[in-house]
């Protein structure tokens, strides 16, 4: 093999014996970088953006040494708190608050980062056949994964250093700042290369990132499970390895040695898969199929179904499970939060037994705006559909533009009433479980029911852009974000009221806690049927094979 | 009755590129149609217009009696398409895609599906998502073909099919013919073009430049000569017409319109002719010769557009080979 080489004349300025595995990695850096021009900046800004606020938005609260007893008092002793947010650590001070409030975000932010990004530029180009065309130039074998693994890995290291910055650019301390920052980091670098092996396992970039975000779950669930029983089962769980710097208390170092060291073994094992593997295969092969069509494939909504069943399937398990885990902590609430008045304060001022409708109240707005993605990204499939061809082939048939738009949105809205009822029942079940009486069952499902027209609004809203401007289809995910910022953040950043209300998720009446307003749930429905004409009218005047 | 395919000085512009500009195509019933031109001269372009995926700009197209674009879906009962790079629903195995565009266009013929994966050695239970070019190519071909539609739309239809299936293929296109059904053929294979087509059209960006017969293309352009004559061929020069006149060794070659081959054999005949070989242009020379001077003249006008005799006789097909447009 060297000999091989080495006969060559050395190309791309590389010398023969680097010209095996690297060679054009440089050329591949600057490629993704081009192509993410968008993605990456969008990426970086977003989380860095809200953990910045966040933390902001948690100065000044916390100023006296007995508000930050309060606050330590009560969510150490709740198990929804730390599931949420991490192990109480350093609470007597603002940081290790701050950090309590941002460790979600910036945690689960960075990962999914990782995650999004490896898949972007390992399985997804290699599905999509372009890793072919790279590897038939003068390319190593493992350049394209190098390359992939420099530009993701680079883009953590950029958002755990713009965090760190940005924590001692609101005051607080720099050697605790800057662990907190390298310990993110850490983290990212674990989920890419996480990423980079799922993404030599499966053979479809779907499966990779759900194969990502399910270590990213169980990460989360094993270091949630051992900082509520204190009993170490953290350290299995890189999560758990970050969280253990303790940045504004101990500030120890060495637990990064964990996730660096898991980033190279399994950066190891993925370039090793690759290897053993043919260009566009997965380790897993693919079974045959039927040679004839069933019945289902005869029509649009029966190719939709059949495309989005198994993504249907796992939104719905997913959002059933989410429904469990945030429904099961109903009855310790009320404890919790009448001793954070901030909290509460969070929940719509709530006091006495209000402070459970409250919780079951945000909390189902919560799922319901991951039910809203649900919605989009089912939508979006449409210009997938549209730019691989397939819109055109099923157009050349006897199908119409109305009838193949309708179907696919279609299969949308049942799919999203499907994953909203299991989002509604897991929390049902879960409180008639804890609490021992399914007296709230009815309520709890209709809670999340009421989103469906606002939901509705978000899917019309996509299918709107598809309809008319294809290529301005992220602009619904925007959407999405600012109706997850004024959600969930919108008391801590003090967002206006009117503003807040923008969002189909806030203006729907919150039940149990608020009453029932029809007018709006009418008003939201009226205006997801005019977004679904506007998106049937749009698609039927424009080209097609333009998205 | 109207011919299934009439386009008439059909214009699309995508932002500042005009993908048409002034194509004229009619494809009348029961014929096998030529549909010609190098990559980005506007066939796929033509096609989905045809198939309501785009609005033209300007000008009129008309498919089996009905507007294209309004009528899309009822007309699409009476087609079938065969994308030039056709993309499947990896999830699907290519039997189930078969069955799906057949269903979605109203029908299929059964036995002829069960034919047409035979003769194609095509195995239906395959994922799309496993298939070669090819093979993904053979899948929209039977399901097409698996069709008893009236009209066949085939865009570049073998790419990707080795030299038994395009033979398979050729065999199919003849009995689709023999049914009575009209097929656009766009292609780039001339040898496949030469064997099927009844007419054909040549395009180029975007305008149709010569169309008709491959008879009659041939007739409007030159017939290359070479003679062997036993006193020096002179004065062929002064014969209108002819053109790339080369002397090597006592032969003597040159090009001729074909409305002047008699005068020309006359002329050499009178000098005495000890050998003598002409042959028309192949399709390969009539094409070649269309776009041979392509990267100088991109925007050569009517003179090029009425694919004149003379405008091509100045370039001449050996030079064009020679000098390797592609």
């Amino acid at each position: 093999m060297t000999t091989a080489t080495a006969e060559r004349p050395a190309v791309a300025g590389g010398s023969p014996a680097r010209a095996s595995g690297l060679t054009g990695t440089g050329h591949l850096v600057r490629l993704f970088l081009r192509l993410d021009r968008v993605h990456l900046p969008l990426w970086l800004l977003g989380i860095v953006g809200i953990v910045a606020f966040s933390a902001s938005a948690v100065q000044g609260l916390y100023d006296t040494p007995e508000l930050r007893a309060g606050y330590a008092a009560t969510v150490t002793g709740s198990p929804a708190a730390i599931v949420m947010s991490g192990p109480p650590q350093a609470l007597d001070t603002v940081g290790g608050i701050t950090l309590f409030e941002i460790n979600l975000t910036s945690a689960v932010g960075i990962a999914l980062m990782a995650i999004f990004l490896t898949v972007r530029h390992t399985r997804a180009e290699e599905e999509a056949g372009r890793t072919e065309l790279l590897r038939a130039g003068v390319l190593g074998r493992h350049a394209p994964l190098a390359a992939a693994l420099i530009v993701v890995g680079a883009a953590s290291i950029l958002v755990g250093a713009l965090i760190a910055v940005s924590l001692v650019g609101l005051g607080l301390p720099v050697g605790g700042s800057v662990l907190f920052g390298a310990a993110m980091a850490c983290l990212g670098l674990v989920f890419v290369a996480v990423t980079a092996v799922a993404a030599q396992v499966t053979e479809h970039a779907r499966a990779a990132l759900g194969l990502g975000i399910a270590v990213l779950g169980v990460a989360w669930g094993l270091r949630s499970f051992g900082d509520i029983r204190e009993n170490g089962v953290s350290w299995l769980s890189p999560v758990g390895w970050v969280q253990a710097v303790n940045a504004y208390g101990d500030q120890r170092w060495w637990p990064l040695l964990l996730p660096l060291a898991a980033a190279a073994v399994l950066t190891v094992v993925a370039v090793l898969l690759t290897r053993r593997r043919d260009v566009g295969a997965g380790l897993v092969a693919t079974r045959p199929g039927s040679p004839r069509a069933s019945t289902v494939l005869s029509s649009v909504p029966g190719l939709a179904l059949v495309q989005q069943r198994s993504s249907i399937f796992w939104w719905t398990v997913g959002l059933f499970l989410a429904g469990l885990a945030f429904g099961s902590f109903g009855n310790e609430i009320s404890t919790m939060l009448e001793d954070n008045p901030t909290l509460s304060d969070a929940l719509g001022g709530a006091t006495g037994d209000d402070l459970i409708d409250a919780y079951f109240g945000l909390i189902m707005l919560i799922l319901v705006l991951i039910v809203a993605c649900f919605a989009v990204s089912s939508v979006h499939r449409l210009r997938v559909e549209e730019s691989a061809a397939r819109t055109e082939l099923a157009l050349s048939t006897h199908t119409s533009r109305t009838a193949w738009l309708l179907g696919w949105l279609a299969v949308t809205a049942l799919g999203s009433l499907l994953v909203l009822v299991a989002a509604g029942v897991g929390v049902a079940v879960a409180d008639t479980l804890v609490s021992g009486s399914a007296g709230r069952f009815g309520e709890l499902v209709g809670a999340s029911l009421v989103y469906l027209p606002a939901v509705g609004v978000l899917g019309g809203l996509a299918a709107a852009l598809y309809g008319w401007l294809p290529r301005l289809g992220a602009l619904a995910w925007v959407v999405v974000a600012g109706c997850f910022v004024v959600g969930w953040l919108g008391d801590l950043l003090k967002i206006p009221e009117a503003v807040r209300d923008l969002s189909p998720f806030n203006s729907t009446p919150r039940l149990p806690q608020e009453a029932m307003d029809w007018s709006v749930v009418l008003l939201l429905t009226v205006l997801a049927l005019v977004l679904l004409g506007l998106a049937v009218a749009g698609f039927r005047r424009r080209d097609v094979g333009s998205a | 009755m109207n011919a299934p395919i009439v386009v008439e000085q059909l214009h699309k512009s995508f932002g500042s590129t005009h993908a048409l500009d002034g194509l004229d195509l009619t494809v009348d019933h029961g014929e096998v149609h030529g549909f010609l031109g190098p990559n980005g001269s506007g066939k796929s372009t033509t096609i989905r217009v045809l198939l309501g995926l785009l609005r033209p700009d300007a000008g009129s197209a008309t498919l089996l009696g009905g507007d294209p674009w309004r009528d899309a879906a009822s007309l699409h009962r009476r087609l079938a398409y065969v994308p030039g790079d056709v993309a499947l629903w990896p999830g699907l195995t290519g039997g189930e895609v078969i069955d799906l565009i057949g269903r979605l266009r109203g029908g299929l013929n059964q036995a002829k599906r069960a034919e047409l994966l035979t003769d194609f050695e095509l195995d239906p239970a395959k994922k799309s998502r496993t298939y070669s070019k090819g093979n993904r190519q053979k899948v929209a071909l039977v399901a097409a073909l698996a069709s008893d539609a009236e009209l066949l739309i085939l865009d570049e239809p073998t790419n990707g099919l080795d030299p038994l299936m395009e033979e398979v293929f050729q065999t199919w296109i003849r009995r689709a013919k023999d049914e009575g059904r009209t097929v656009l053929l766009s292609s780039h294979i001339l040898a496949e073009v030469e064997a099927l087509c009844d007419r054909v059209s040549i395009i180029r960006a975007g305008r149709t430049v010569q169309s008709g017969t491959l008879a009659d293309l041939r007739h409007l352009t030159s017939t290359t000569v070479t003679a062997e004559t036993a006193r020096p061929a002179d004065g062929l020069a002064g014969i209108a017409g002819v053109s790339d006149l080369e002397r090597v060794d006592g032969r003597v070659t040159f090009t001729v319109d074909t409305d002047h081959l008699d005068e020309a054999v006359g002329h050499l005949s009178a000098l005495g002719i000890r050998s003598l070989q002409a042959h028309p242009p192949t399709l390969e020379e009539l094409f070649l010769r269309q776009y041979g001077d392509r990267l100088p003249a991109q925007d050569d006008e009517p003179a090029r557009l009425a694919g004149s005799a003379a405008g091509a006789g100045d370039a001449g097909p050996g030079r064009h080979r020679g000098g390797g447009d592609q």
